[in-house]
Formats: structure tokens, C-alpha cells, sequence
């Protein structure tokens, strides 16, 4: 039993990857009071850049993720003009730019279909790694994986610990009094969206690069969705969207064990689980209203200007 | 009210704390202030005295570095500065205390406070300071609270220990004793000559002239953003403050006595309210009777259950048919419209968005509450008949303004309010309920909106004034009871009490309900 359970597990920590980078990114801006739609956009700008870089230099798969930040960095920088300095309607912008990511990687991509990487080796942290169950589920991951979990700690941190923290969420909550008290809204405001479209860029280059490393069109594949409904469940705490990304990689990898089992399920049923799933169970956690509004950022997704 | 305060004498070296030397500020479709002069010392409390759109927030926004004036200058204890931000204007020592507060509802006090200060990050010792200067003024507060569960009296000491961590040489307050209770604003005036004493110049903001009186070394008049004159304020009456103020007069209305019907109209039966959403106020069994031919008033601060009242009034929530009954008739089940149908106007504290579709124009406005009147037949619009109930509001109303044609947004707050009240007036109501009449209203708009109040109630009216204005309640209404913590005061006839014990009802009358109703409902965050 539990022979099969170690790799289930494991391969749930990377398959949640993606999510975990690209929904602290989301979460950040939406603490900030700006809701970027376009993080399935920017998930897959991120992944081509990453690809390519990648593809075209040494540094192999850790080339791809400075330049899926960049990127991804990049394409969030089109949508905070838009949104922030232009006051822009934040979801038409963002499905724009989601929309726009699609076309830019499938165009880009064409020249890598049927193209592969060498990957990223699982690095096995000494010691640790030797821990019966635990070892070889937490401590025999790849680099990214471990860079994720750190994100999560340094976000959490930053929020709960830090002034950085309680300016971003000043600033979502009510951006007149942060700008009566002297904060420069529209700046944080470019800060964090940019720092989401970095993240979001990394979870499209570890997709990329690292998690299956070949290039296939519109290759994230509704993950970047996913990141924006994780963000809401959760509430906007980041234990919350962590926990939720490993039920999405879970059931992702459960059903890749489902299907090699054979059970006599369609495939695309199959492959739809992790998106029914989560979305169901977190739905079924979030239903206390108070607790949503308690933590809703009270500017989300309204334009301002000073 | 206490003793008036001595005529300032000023520092022994006589410069200045502040100095404003010909401050121009333009928007592009009025000059906010042209040529402002202003000085204040040391120790000064200073009124800024003005109606609204008078130009004095404008004025304390360049002060507090959140605007900047096109032409004139400021000098600071003798020294001319340019004060780009605010957080320059703290760093210079001047604080100040927002109308509209400046505080972010879902974090702590502590937090609150942490986040203007330029200091480095230690919310523990943060929270100790704070604890000790709010005992030292005499501004009770814990550290720890949210923000969202604080009544509006504490979340103005937020504002003042704030400014006072800051440790201020000039405290700017704007129009801070609108959210208070009588006896609050007593509390407030003692920590203020506090701060005067100690050296603290003040700025106070204010159209109530009487407390003016009370606290003020001096005062600078404004109008239509010019200085219109100065004033040591003991030395005047509030008469000869409103003249500089309003430039004639100070209308009176005249209030025909009660002839006294004991129909009731309007009724409230155990109305109890749980609101969705978690900074809204629980409404515990209210009852109350608005009888044909009078005004009730209804007192209290805002945030006490006031807009949840409104809304299970107007109709936009709805509960048990039996808690509102309409001339007998119950109507608690029924949405704002059915109850509109059956005589019930409504006017709305927000005019724009609510009273009023701002880019709309007044006889499509019109036609939105008052299509019974003929301005809808078989469900279309006969918009010729709409143009002519909005002229003829226009012209009773006296509304000023470019038609029926015009925007509601283009009005004035005192002409939109006119017409609103006018659109619900000639719908021949049975009742009416209006929250707020003269908010944001000046001076001459205010008086005609009372006197149309008054006239209305005695041709047979009930009407239900709910309103933060104690002096305004006291001018119209007939009888008055207090809303506080989302319960209702049995209403008393006007003669029987005074502002003195409304006040005490507005903060105290409920005190052993307070600790438990405001458990703070904050689940894991």
C-alpha cells in the first residue's frame, strides 16, 4: 500500500506546482485590490519563454524560469497600464490579456511542437531525504518544487509578519485612506500585479520545462483558472490556496493512476477530475459568506485614481 | 454648553505656526480658493468657518500636502515650505483627523495606527504607546480591537491618537463633530484645550457655529472660496457668524403647532433584522408609530442601525408581512415598489445612485418613482407627460436648474434634494420617509427643504425624519426617539427632552447590550 502511496504523493507536491506559484502571484495582486484575469495569459507567455530559453541555452530548465518571470512579468506590465494608470475595466483587461497569451504562445510555440527538454533531476536533500515516507515524498523533489514551498513561506510571511504586509492589504481595502495617509497606491498597485505576472510566468515555465518538458499548445491547460478560483476559496490566505493546490495535484495524480489502471471511465472524464474537484470541495469549505467578506479586499477589481 | 474660551493672546515672539499667503487652488469648472490668507500660533484653536463647497477641505488638503495649490505660499514657524505629500506634512508635525476617516476597517487599531507612522515595524511596543496616550488624553481604546467592530466616536480617537503618536505641532480637524454624540463632543473639546495648552495649534473645521463659540480662540470665514472675514468667535453671536458665513440672514422656519390626530399611519411592529453583511447593525425589536399629521424624528450616529431601518422601511428588505403596516394595512412583506403603490415615499440618504440615477435626466428620474402618475400607459413611456411632472417639481420646488432636461448629476446637492423631495411630494404620499434632508445642503436649500417637510406633515402627512443634525430634529419634528446599537427609544414629544438627553441615549441607554452585540464575528484569517 504504501509503496503506491509514496509516488501518488509525491508527484502531488509537483503537480501543484504550477498552482502554487501562479495563485500566491494572483493572490498578492488581489490583496492589492487589483483582480488580474489574465493569469492563464500570463502562464502561458511564461511557458513558451521559458521553453524557448531553455531550449536555446545551457542552463537547461533554469534558464526557462528568470525568463518565464520576465515574460510572464512582461505581459502583466501590458495589463497594469491598461488597468491602473488608464483605469481600465479589470476583467476586460485581463481576459484580454488571457486571451492574447493563448494566441502569442501558440504563435511563438510552433516552432517547438514535437520538441522536448532533458528536464529537471529530482535533488535529493541529504539527510532528509533518507526519512521513511516523508522522505522521499518532501525532500526528493525538483529544485522548483522546493523554490515553490519557499514562495509560499516567504508570502505568508510578508503578510502576516512584515508592514509590507498591511500596506498591501491597506491598500486593497480602502486605496483613498491609503493615499490620504501618504501611500502611493498606483505603484504598490504595479507592484503587485507585476510580481503576479512574474509568478504566474514561473508556474507556466516549470510546466514547460520541468513538469513535462515538451512543448504542446495551450499547454496549461486551464491551470491559470484554477489559480483565480484558488485564490477566492481560500479567502485570500495562502495556507489555504496551498492546501488547495495539493487537492488539485492530488487528484491529478490519482486519476493519471486511475487511467493506468484502466478503470472504464472516459479519459476526458477523467481528466476534467481535478478541476471538478477542486473547484467542488473548495466551494463546500468557502460557503461561510462572513468569512469571504471578512477577507474580501474591499477595492477588488475597482479602478482607481488619485 | 461650557464657558467660552478667552481671546487668544499669542505667543511672547509672535511668529506664526502657520502662515497661508494668497493660496489659489482652480478646478476647471470653479476656483476652490482665490487668494487664501490664513495665520495661526502656537497653541491656537483656529475655526475654519464655511458652508459646504465653501472651499475649506480644499484648503486643509493643500495644508496636509494631499493637493497642491496652484499659486501662494506657506510658511511653517517662519520658514517657507512647499509640502508635496503627505507624509512631508507629518514630517514637518502636522496631523490631521479626516471627515471621512481614513481607516481601514478590517485591521486592528494597532495596525491601523502602525500604518501612518514612518517608524520602524513593532506592533507590540506600538500597541503599549498607543494604550498610554489614549489614557493620557482621555481617549479610551484597545489596541487590538478591528477597526470594523469600533463605533464612530472610537474610530475617531483612532484618527487623534494617531496624529498625537506623531507628537503634532498643528492638528487638523475636519468637521469632527458630526459623527458624535453631545456628550462626546464635551470629551473631545477637553482633550483639544488639552492640546492647545500644551502648545498643539488647531485647525477646526465646522459649520456649527455654537461649538465654534465654545472653542475657539478665532476664526477664519470663508465663502465661495474667498476669506469673507475673521472673527474672535466669543466676541460674536451666531447670528452675526452666519451673516459672514451665508452673507445675509440665517432663515427661520415656522413650525405651526401639532394639532395632535392619534391615527397612526406608519406603524413598526417587533422588527428585528439580522443584516448579511457583517459590518452592517442587528435590529432588536423595533417599534414605532408615525401618526397623520406629524414628523417624528429619528436621532442617533450612523452605523446604529439607521440604513438597516431604512431599508426594512422603504421596502428594500423585506420581512414578516406584520412588522410595517401602511394606514393599517401590512406591508412588511412587500417590496419597494408594491409599497410605493400604497402611498409610502421614500427619500434616500445617497441622492446620487440612490435618490436619484446621476447621468439620467430629471424627467427620466422622474418617471423612475413616479411613473403612477400617468408617465407609463399600457408599460410605455409617454415621455411629454414625464417633462411635465419634472417642470412642474421645477417650478414648485424651486429647483435651479437647466430643465427637465438636465442630468441629475449636474445639480447641486441642494437642488437635487429639492427635486427628489418634490418627485415624492406630488405623488400625494400618505407617508414619507426621508433620511438625512439637509445633508450636504447649504444654508438657504436646508431652511426651504425643512419648511416643505413641516407644510407637508400638516397637510396631513406622517412623516419620519431619521437624522444625525440633534438641532435640525429639534427645529421640524414633533416628537423624537433615538436609535442606538440597532434599538429603538420610545419617541417623546420634543418638549419633554432636550439635546442633553438625547445624547445620553445615544451612548448610553443600551450600554448593557453593547458588550455582547459587538463581539467581533472574525472567523480564521
Amino acid at each position: 500500500m504504501l509503496e503506491h502511496l509514496i509516488p501518488v504523493l509525491a508527484g502531488t507536491l509537483a503537480a501543484a506546482t504550477p498552482l502554487i506559484f501562479a495563485g500566491l502571484g494572483e493572490l498578492v495582486a488581489e490583496r492589492s485590490g487589483v483582480i488580474n484575469l489574465g493569469v492563464e495569459g500570463m502562464m502561458l507567455i511564461g511557458a513558451v519563454a521559458g521553453f524557448a530559453a531553455a531550449a536555446h541555452s545551457d542552463g537547461g530548465a533554469l534558464a526557462g524560469l528568470p525568463a518565464g518571470a520576465f515574460a510572464g512579468a512582461l505581459a502583466a506590465l501590458i495589463f497594469a497600464i491598461l488597468s491602473l494608470s488608464m483605469a481600465a475595466n479589470q476583467a476586460a483587461c485581463g481576459l484580454a490579456l488571457t486571451i492574447f497569451g493563448i494566441g502569442l504562445s501558440a504563435f511563438i510555440g510552433q516552432h517547438y511542437v514535437s520538441y522536448s527538454l532533458p528536464g529537471l533531476q529530482p535533488l535529493a536533500l541529504p539527510g532528509l531525504s533518507d526519512i521513511p515516507v516523508l522522505g522521499p515524498v518532501l525532500f526528493h523533489q525538483d529544485t522548483v518544487t522546493y523554490l515553490g514551498l519557499l514562495s509560499f513561506a516567504g508570502v505568508w510571511w510578508v503578510l502576516r509578519k512584515t508592514r509590507l504586509g498591511l500596506i498591501l492589504k491597506a491598500v486593497g481595502e480602502a486605496p483613498d485612506a491609503a493615499h490620504a495617509i501618504g501611500y502611493p497606491v498606483i505603484a504598490i498597485r504595479y507592484a503587485a500585479t507585476l510580481f503576479g505576472g512574474a509568478m504566474a510566468g514561473i508556474g507556466g515555465a516549470y510546466l514547460s520545462t520541468v513538469y513535462t518538458p515538451l512543448w504542446v499548445q495551450n499547454m496549461v491547460a486551464g491551470r491559470g483558472w484554477i489559480a483565480i478560483a484558488l485564490v477566492v476559496f481560500a479567502a485570500w490566505n495562502p495556507t489555504r490556496l496551498l492546501l488547495g493546490a495539493w487537492l488539485f495535484g492530488g487528484v491529478t495524480i490519482l486519476q493519471f493512476h486511475a487511467q493506468g489502471l484502466g478503470i472504464a471511465l472516459p479519459v476526458q472524464l477523467l481528466a476534467a477530475l481535478p478541476y471538478l474537484a477542486t473547484v467542488v470541495v473548495l466551494v463546500l469549505i468557502s460557503r461561510d459568506k462572513r468569512l469571504l467578506q471578512l477577507n474580501l479586499p474591499a477595492s477588488l477589481g475597482k479602478p482607481w485614481m488619485p | 454648553m461650557s464657558t467660552p474660551p478667552p481671546p487668544f493672546s499669542g505667543p511672547p515672539d509672535g511668529l506664526p505656526r502657520l502662515e497661508l499667503t494668497g493660496i489659489t487652488k482652480r478646478y476647471p469648472s470653479v476656483v476652490a480658493n482665490d487668494g487664501i490668507h490664513l495665520k495661526v500660533a502656537p497653541g491656537e484653536i483656529h475655526a475654519v468657518l464655511g458652508e459646504n463647497g465653501a472651499g475649506k477641505s480644499t484648503l486643509m488638503k493643500i495644508i496636509y500636502g494631499a493637493v497642491q495649490a496652484d499659486a501662494g505660499q506657506i510658511q511653517w514657524n517662519g520658514r517657507e515650505v512647499v509640502i508635496a505629500n503627505p507624509s512631508e506634512a507629518r514630517r514637518l508635525g502636522i496631523g490631521m483627523v479626516f471627515q471621512h476617516f481614513s481607516l481601514f476597517e478590517t485591521l486592528t487599531v494597532v495596525e491601523n495606527i502602525a500604518l501612518a507612522l514612518d517608524e520602524p515595524f513593532d506592533l507590540k511596543g506600538l500597541a503599549a504607546r498607543v494604550s498610554e496616550v489614549s489614557q493620557r488624553y482621555g481617549l479610551p481604546l484597545d489596541p487590538q480591537r478591528l477597526v470594523y467592530s469600533l463605533s464612530v466616536g472610537e474610530r475617531q480617537r483612532v484618527e487623534i491618537v494617531r496624529c498625537l503618536l506623531q507628537a503634532p505641532q498643528l492638528l487638523i480637524l475636519d468637521e469632527p463633530t458630526s459623527v458624535l454624540t453631545p456628550q462626546a463632543v464635551q470629551k473631545l473639546f477637553e482633550t483639544l484645550r488639552r492640546l492647545s495648552s500644551e502648545g498643539v495649534s488647531i485647525l477646526y473645521i465646522s459649520h456649527k457655529l455654537h461649538e465654534i463659540q465654545s472653542l475657539c480662540h478665532s476664526a477664519t470665514v470663508m465663502r465661495g472660496g474667498k476669506v469673507t472675514g475673521t472673527a474672535t468667535p466669543s466676541r460674536e453671536t451666531p447670528a452675526s457668524l452666519a451673516r459672514m458665513m451665508i452673507g445675509r440672514e440665517l432663515p427661520v422656519c415656522a413650525v405651526p403647532a401639532f394639532t395632535g390626530e392619534a391615527t397612526p399611519v406608519l406603524s413598526v411592529r417587533g422588527l428585528s433584522h439580522i443584516p448579511d453583511d457583517p459590518f452592517g447593525t442587528a435590529l432588536k425589536d423595533i417599534a414605532l408609530e408615525v401618526r397623520r399629521g406629524e414628523i417624528l424624528g429619528i436621532a442617533g450616529i450612523s452605523g446604529n442601525g439607521q440604513a438597516e431601518l431604512l431599508a426594512a422601511l422603504s421596502g428594500e428588505t423585506t420581512g414578516p408581512a406584520g412588522t410595517v403596516s401602511l394606514a393599517g394595512t401590512p406591508v412588511g412583506h412587500l417590496d419597494a415598489g408594491r409599497r410605493r403603490a400604497q402611498g409610502l415615499a421614500f427619500v434616500p440618504e445617497e441622492r446620487l445612485g440612490r435618490g436619484a440615477v446621476p447621468p439620467m435626466s430629471l424627467a427620466d428620474n422622474a418617471t423612475l418613482s413616479a411613473h403612477g402618475q400617468g408617465l407609463v400607459k399600457r408599460g410605455l413611456l409617454r415621455p411629454k407627460a414625464a417633462w411635465a411632472f419634472a417642470k412642474t417639481c421645477i417650478e414648485r420646488f424651486d429647483v435651479r436648474c437647466g430643465g427637465p432636461g438636465a442630468a441629475a448629476r449636474s445639480l447641486s446637492g441642494g437642488n437635487l434634494q429639492k427635486f427628489i423631495v418634490g418627485r415624492e411630494i406630488m405623488q400625494q404620499p400618505i407617508a414619507m420617509v426621508v433620511a438625512q434632508p439637509t445633508w450636504g445642503v447649504d444654508v438657504g436649500a436646508a431652511a426651504f427643504l425643512r419648511q416643505t417637510l413641516i407644510d407637508l406633515s400638516r397637510s396631513g402627512v406622517a412623516i419620519l425624519v431619521i437624522s444625525e443634525e440633534l438641532e435640525e430634529l429639534f427645529e421640524i419634528c414633533d416628537r423624537i426617539a433615538v436609535l442606538a446599537e440597532g434599538r429603538l427609544s420610545e419617541a417623546v414629544p420634543k418638549q419633554q427632552t432636550n439635546a442633553e438627553k438625547i445624547g445620553l441615549q445615544m451612548s448610553g441607554l443600551f450600554a448593557d447590550a453593547h458588550a455582547t452585540d459587538r463581539e467581533p464575528a472574525h472567523a480564521a484569517a
